[in-house]
């Protein structure tokens, strides 16, 4: 067997969070203890660099496949990587490092166990992305809670606690129902092995009530109008580190989640609830960023949005077509991408002024120059300017939307005038205009680290803007592959 | 006389008592030797019980009033080794309470003599009997610190309530026994004829007796309140120990002789299992006190293990013997934590006095944290996968209506762990709290805690260690 490559880049975070466990957490220390931690998550990223250079994408095979028995007769620990998790698994371990250097200037205490609960974090998410077990998938996607519960309640603002606990009790709620599906589905075909399962399908008796189940966690994950409410909540209470895992990752395990098992094991439940999705998804869009036009809190604007830029994403999936879903895909790396940048740059101001209310800004522009640049790169590129990577991923939604359901597409459509309002009001408000608050005299620019976290952020999303086909040439085979299993099993019934 | 052997264990314990005792009493000042004699006692049955029993076939003694096979030697190993450790960490505490006299260890094993006999009961009057003997030594050790208002409150109570549900279980036997005309669990089976609604009443009255036992809804009223008033080291002993011996019981007692009555039994049994879990999720939100907080969510996961009992299969049985032994190890971490809030000889057990104790005492907390999470469900940690495997059970008998309560009333009862962990870690810190505990209590919550923590890499173990309980 060749080398575990997917299995280290699970154990090499954690292995780093063990070893900052034994580091004595003095204030010299927590400088190393910083080194360790990027050290380990660097590493990571040039693994997973190696791993999409090996990558092959001309087959919609799994590759990297390793299998070992874990419970004996019962569960194979099996992890794999298509074209569909590549991307994310990328994704994860380039956001994590950015995470690790902007701690920096917002952690001011227990810095060692902050690291280790981001680091253990990125471990349960590649786990996600690379579970090709339903066990082993939910085992990695529910046990991300705890190092995100921690963050959010230990290093969160003033209403931390609730805004802890209802992430935590929210998530746990949607996820119970889908332990019992997965073992109903164990329990129906003797095995939770994802590829067995494709090949063999699911008695179509009880797709319905499995996809509901499913759909019941990766709903309140992704989040869907209307069980959206935890997420402003915990974006706007958790540390700045802790809302940029939350929105360029964590979210992103729904959408995935959606992908690999409701299209791929329920091919004719996803086909009844289509509309369901449509519907949640278009209020989502079109409700959620009213509601965003109408916040004060910079993280809050930025939270909705999330939440309407993913009601997109679920669009594009449930349309079933290749420009849908690869159009999703590449509106959930886009989003990762930009929405870290701006809960970054929301956190740059807020470090400086310790106010989110975007009524304490206005006439920024001349004081911080550079901030104001970058800043302005990703407000367009949130809502899609061509030659961003938002603009790939949602045109390609709504392309795939119009060959589907007209009417749809057109309301989606329409919230994207309503994302450009409230994107450029919130940069209007905050940057330009006259300079009233004379505090914001005293603020400086953007110092190296920030600078550098927030343009590793605008070369990928420039970069995939104007030339978005590594991302489609890895993706493409393994989604028409799949679209062809779906269509194949819908129509032999099974 | 050949198969005497196979009751070794018993023999041995019940010898070591008497000579216990009388050492004890012409010994002045013996209560450490005692002490140190009883944990060798204990050690020296576990390993004569497995030893002796645990590789024979199913083998009937006595007129076939004892049974010895795989599940009763296994459950008498759990039995000692829990009872082990309760005795090993609590000396400190008694000592404080300067209650380290030499009754302690030695009502610990008339209990667990009892426990032992209850296990290796076939027959309704060996199981009383068993049962009388643990029940007398419990009511005296939960009044253990007697100088104490409220544990004195606690053993009456116990008593009090344990002696109606003694009676009933009684009287449910002797209607059995008037309608089988024997008391033996084979005879029973074969004159079984379900159309004896009288049986059926029995069995009820039986049930409730043991769902008492093991304190389960709507049965459950006392277990607060003698949690709460025994002293710790004794709360800690009837969280654990005396549920192996009464699921062990619930086992036997439902499969072997009422098995062709499952239809009449499983209702009851899933009736139990759900109000235990749901009651125990919701009663333990109000909480301020952490013992009665254990207690509550003792009652809860007694539900989960009722659960598996309630599938009907083989499968169901092992996964509650799995949930009991991972249940038994997180309580032996969670006390280990309540028996190290010690500062200025008293001991804390206020909500409250967790309040910051991550900056305090990081790798308490850090502990605790694993642990509560663990009780929680939450993988990957040990305490999601003895839910699993019951729940699995449950579902391939297609009860999905018992695991979806069942699941919902963990997030419920994550409200509660968590709370506990928003203290500790979310709340300011309060005093430090004292640091020297004896060497066994750190040893039991570092091993606990690992345990849990790392049970996810071997899985199998446990597994094919009960896969061989065959009951049906």
């Amino acid at each position: 067997m060749n080398f575990p490559i997917l299995s280290s880049l699970i154990l090499l975070p954690s292995i780093g969070a063990l070893f900052l466990f034994f580091t004595k957490s003095d204030k010299k220390n927590n400088f190393t203890g910083k080194y360790v931690a990027l050290f380990t998550s660097a590493v990571n990223f040039f693994l997973s660099i190696y791993l999409w250079i090996l990558f092959d994408p001309t087959t919609s095979e799994f590759q990297f496949v390793e299998e070992r028995i874990w419970i004996k007769d019962l569960i194979n620990y099996k992890v794999g990587v298509d074209g569909i998790s590549i991307l994310f698994i990328l994704l994860t371990t380039f956001i994590t490092p950015l995470c690790i250097v902007s701690v920096n200037n917002s952690i001011k205490e227990r810095l060692s166990e902050f690291l280790i609960a981001v680091l253990i974090m990125e471990s349960f998410m590649i786990g996600v992305f690379c579970s090709l077990d339903l066990v082993i998938f939910y085992l990695f996607f529910e046990a991300g809670l705890i190092p995100m519960f921690l963050i959010i309640g230990i290093w969160g603002g003033a209403r931390r606690v609730y805004s802890a606990f209802k992430f935590f009790l929210y998530t746990l709620l949607g996820s119970v129902l889908m332990l019992v599906a997965i073992i109903t589905i164990y329990w129906l075909n003797g095995t939770t092995d994802v590829v067995e399962l494709y090949n063999s399908g699911i008695d179509i008796k009880y797709q319905n009530l499995l996809w509901l189940a499913f759909f019941s966690s990766f709903a309140v994950k992704t989040p869907m109008w209307p069980v959206h409410t935890w997420l402003p909540d915990a974006h706007v209470e958790a540390p700045t580190a802790g809302s940029v895992l939350l929105a360029a990752i964590l979210l992103k395990m729904a959408g995935y989640g959606f992908i690999r098992f409701s299209l791929g094991l329920f091919p004719a439940a996803s086909e009844i609830f289509t509309p369901l999705i449509y519907t949640l998804s278009v209020i989502a869009i079109i409700f959620t960023s009213f509601i965003a036009l109408m916040q004060e809190d910079m993280k809050k604007l930025i939270a909705y949005s999330s939440v309407a830029h993913m009601g997109y994403v679920t669009l594009g999936i449930f349309t079933i077509q290749q420009q849908g879903i690869e159009g999703s895909i590449i509106q959930m790396i886009s989003h990762g991408l930009v929405s870290a940048a701006l809960f970054l740059c929301v956190g740059v101001v807020y470090d400086r002024m310790h106010s989110r209310l975007i009524n304490t800004y206005g006439g920024i522009v001349s004081i911080i120059p550079k901030y104001s640049i970058l800043f302005m790169l990703f407000t367009l590129a949130a809502l899609g300017l061509p030659g961003t990577s938002g603009f790939v991923g949602e045109f390609l939604i709504l392309m795939g939307a119009f060959k589907d359901n007209f009417l749809v597409a057109v309301i989606a459509s329409l919230g994207v005038i309503i994302g450009a309002a409230y994107m450029l009001w919130l940069y209007k408000r905050v940057v330009f205009g006259k300079l009233i608050n004379t505090d914001l005299k005293q603020m400086f620019d953007l110092n190296r680290s920030e600078l550098f976290i927030l343009s590793c952020l605008a070369v990928p999303t420039l970069f995939f803007g104007f030339y978005p086909d590594p991302l489609i040439n890895t993706i493409e085979v393994s989604i028409s592959d799949l679209i062809d299993q779906y269509n194949f099993k819908l129509a032999s019934k099974t | 006389m050949e198969n005497l052997q196979l009751v070794l264990p018993e023999i041995f314990l019940s010898l070591s008592i008497m000579f216990l005792l009388i050492l004890g009493v012409f010994k002045k000042n013996s209560s450490r030797l005692v002490q140190s004699l009883s944990l060798a006692v204990l050690i020296v049955t576990a390993v004569i019980t497995f030893n002796e029993t645990i590789g024979i076939n199913e083998t009937k003694l006595f007129n076939n009033s004892i049974i010895i096979d795989y599940l009763s030697s296994l459950m008498k190993i759990i039995t000692l080794l829990a009872a082990f450790l309760v005795l090993i960490i609590s000396s400190n505490y008694l000592k404080t309470f300067q209650i380290f006299k030499i009754e302690y260890p030695i009502l610990i094993l008339s209990s667990v003599l009892g426990m032992m006999v209850m296990i290796n009961s076939n027959d309704l009057i060996v199981f009383y009997m068993g049962l009388e003997l643990q029940s007398l030594a419990l009511y005296v050790l939960a009044t253990f610190n007697r100088d104490e208002i409220k544990s004195s409150e606690a053993g009456l109570k116990y008593f009090v309530l344990s002696a109606l549900s003694s009676g009933l279980l009684l009287y449910g036997c002797s209607l059995i026994y008037g309608f089988t005309g024997s008391t033996n669990f084979n005879v029973i089976a074969d004159q079984l004829n379900s159309n004896e609604y009288a049986l059926t009443f029995g069995i009820v009255f039986i049930l409730v007796g043991l769902a008492f036992k093991i304190s389960a809804v709507p049965f459950h009223m006392w277990a607060p309140d003698v949690y709460e008033g025994s002293p710790t080291s004794v709360t800690l002993f009837f969280t654990m120990v005396p549920k192996i011996a009464a699921l062990t019981v619930f086992i036997r007692f439902l499969y072997v002789p009422f098995l062709n009555l499952i239809d009449q039994w499983q209702m009851i049994l899933i009736f139990l299992s759900i109000a235990s879990m749901l009651f125990g999720a919701i009663a333990a939100i109000g909480q301020t006190n952490l013992k009665r907080l254990v207690a509550y969510s003792s009652i809860g996961h007694v539900g989960y293990a009722l659960a598996g009992v309630a599938a009907g299969t083989n499968d169901g049985i092992q996964s509650s013997v799995i949930y009991i032994t991972i249940y038994i190890l997180m309580n032996l971490g969670l006390f280990s934590c309540l028996l190290m809030l010690k500062r200025d000889n008293n001991y804390y057990e206020k909500i409250d006095d967790l309040s910051g104790l991550s900056k305090n005492h990081p790798m308490l907390a850090l502990s605790l944290l694993i642990i509560l999470f663990s009780l929680a469900g939450i993988p990957p940690l040990a305490g999601f996968f003895a839910k699993f495997y019951v729940f699995k059970a449950v579902i391939e008998q297609s009860m999905y209506f018992l695991a979806i309560v069942g699941l919902l009333s963990t997030v419920v009862a994550a409200f509660y762990y968590l709370r506990l962990i928003k203290i500790m870690y979310f709340d300011e810190q309060k005093e430090k709290y004292d640091t020297d505990h004896g060497f066994w209590l750190k040893f039991s919550l570092t091993a606990s805690t690992l345990l849990i923590l790392i049970y996810f890499i071997f899985p199998s173990q446990l597994i094919e260690v009960v896969s061989r309980i065959n009951i049906i």
